[in-house]
């Protein structure tokens, strides 16, 4: 009761403004559903391409949050909880993917991972593998520009939970392994779950740097994302029907996951 | 569809792409507010120019030479891949001259009412691009009169690059490749053809099919090859005044420009070749 007077009494100046963001976001999204040719979205989405599209941005997506999960989870703990010198100074190197541009992300991806890259270079004589132009190259695209939200995300868990849990199981005996695994871990299993949604949902949606470092090839290398985008310059309505694809898929799962598992963090 | 629902269909669209930054330029991206012609035949304000990407340079130098000319004038190109630059322009971008890489686009404004006077005024034919390492140790057919097929040049191994068939550089590319019998043999399908360059000159790739006149921009940075099936698809490049042009006294300069002796010359330096 005295919760829902709270909420009825919003001060006025932030009501409108509130709306208006509100609108300026969910407005786009309305008129992709308005605009939508909706006679023909079934023949659209029965276009070759499509199917294979949608298929390897789920894949792809998927395995980048893996990958993230793995690597991220032990960044973040090393970040929040360890005393290593530079910290800081990691912390926004590795958050940097956040705010470069994607395309300038693809371009430093080849440098290291293509064919003439540091790396690369040395994958191509040792093993002759090459990396770009592969659907392992979109993950790995994919991975770096999202895996920083993973990280940011757990933490931010990390600092919010309570040491003192940790310091108890120390003293009652536990290693470091598994006061991790027993403890710190289920206390930031929230965060690490919100920080994976946000992972794929950006992987999801991964342009730049998959078009630059993997190129656009149907079944490999085309996500859905490079789909709407070619799509675009010849056929808006096509565009318009994948985007919706997209949309859909995206908005189910975050709403899907929100129920399940972030809803929980939420007192 | 509708021109009008083709418009807000584009808007929406790139309202929902605006969340993943492109290479190409940005739809919606608004030119300098225009100024008028006073009245009489000297141009002056701004002339905003749509140029096909592959023009960039050439017509940057035409620009500044009109500028030159004219005192008060104040010349914009905004360049991309056609199929954007006419999807803008559809979508009520205003601009004053709009040049395209084939004819195909420019035929998409001129149903639409937008254009109506466009004239072709150079050709761009594709050549076969290789680092300057020239990884897979392309050797040109020996003892063989005339030019060498695609099919000499390009193998089964090699990583190739080419636009996408969205675009005025793929449709040529798909035409020659379909000509040549390599039609399963690019990797990657790119969304303008400055990206299969970069990929050429990064290393990245051991072919790539890219114009002429990128050939000549970048003939320090890569090896190139003329191959016989490039006559099937040359595209030629029209260049017309839109029909609400805010400027249309300096467009009409500028077209004059680039149909004139010097404009063609400038274009022939970069590598176009004139009209049949």
């Amino acid at each position: 009761m005295s919760r829902a007077r709270r909420d009825a009494r919003i001060p006025a100046p932030l009501l409108v403004p509130a709306a208006l963001g509100a609108a300026f976001l969910v407005l786009p999204l309305v008129g992709l559903l308005v605009r939508a040719p909706w006679s023909s979205v079934g023949e659209q989405l029965a276009a070759p391409g499509v199917g294979q599209a949608l298929r390897l941005s789920l894949v792809s997506a998927t395995l980048a949050t893996l990958l993230s999960l793995v690597l991220g989870v032990p960044l973040a703990w090393v970040l929040a909880r360890s005393s290593i010198r530079g910290r800081s100074v990691l912390r926004a190197l590795v958050t940097v993917p956040l705010v470069l541009p994607p395309v300038v992300g693809g371009v430093a991806l080849f440098l290291v991972l293509g064919r003439q890259g540091i790396v690369g270079s040395w994958l191509d004589d040792a093993f002759g593998v090459t990396i770009p132009f592969t659907t392992t190259a979109v993950v790995i695209a994919e991975t770096f520009v999202a895996m920083p939200f993973l990280v940011v995300s757990v933490e931010g868990a990390l600092r919010a939970a309570d040491a003192r849990f940790e310091d108890v199981a120390a003293t009652l005996g536990a290693d470091r392994w598994t006061t991790f695994r027993r403890v710190t871990l289920p206390l930031v299993a929230p965060g690490v779950a919100a920080g994976a949604v946000l992972c794929w949902a950006r992987a999801l949606g991964e342009f730049g740097a998959t078009i630059t470092f993997a190129g656009n090839f149907p079944g490999t290398t085309q996500t859905m994302p490079l789909a709407v985008y070619l799509a675009l310059q010849r056929e808006p309505e096509a565009a318009i029907v994948l985007s919706l694809v997209l949309l859909a898929v995206s908005l189910a799962t975050l709403l899907l996951l929100r129920d399940r598992w972030l809803g929980r963090s939420v007192p | 569809m509708s021109t009008h629902l083709r418009r807000a269909a584009i808007g929406v669209a790139a309202l929902v792409l605006a969340g993943c930054s492109g290479p190409a330029g940005a739809p919606g991206e608004e030119p300098a507010a225009s100024g008028q012609a006073t009245g009489g035949s000297e141009p002056t304000g701004t002339l905003t120019v749509f140029a096909a990407a592959s023009l960039t340079d050439v017509f940057t130098d035409l620009g500044e030479q009109l500028e030159d000319e004219h005192p008060g004038l104040d010349v914009q190109i905004n360049s991309a891949g056609s199929s954007a630059l006419a999807g803008q322009l559809e979508q009520g971008a205003p601009a004053d001259v709009f040049a395209s890489a084939d004819e195909a686009q420019m035929a998409r404004l001129e149903d639409g009412g937008l254009v109506d006077d466009a004239v072709v005024f150079a050709r761009n034919p594709l050549m076969l691009a290789v680092p300057l390492d020239n990884p897979q140790g392309i050797v040109l057919p020996e003892g063989r009169a005339g030019i060498p097929s695609l099919a000499d040049l390009i193998t089964a191994d090699m990583t190739v690059a080419v636009c996408a068939p969205e675009v005025p550089c793929g449709v040529a590319a798909a035409e020659v490749l379909e000509s040549a019998g390599l039609s399963d043999a690019p990797d990657t399908y790119e969304d303008d053809v400055r990206a299969v360059l970069t990929k050429v000159q990064l290393d990245e790739v051991d072919a790539g099919l890219v114009y002429v006149s990128d050939v000549h921009a970048a003939e320090d940075a890569i090896l190139a090859y003329a191959f016989r099936e490039s006559e099937q698809a040359i595209n030629s490049y029209p260049v017309g005044v839109l029909t609400d042009a805010p400027n249309p006294a300096a467009a009409r300069a500028f077209v004059d420009l680039v149909l004139s002796d010097a404009g063609q010359e400038a274009l022939a330096d970069a590598g176009f070749q004139p009209p049949v």
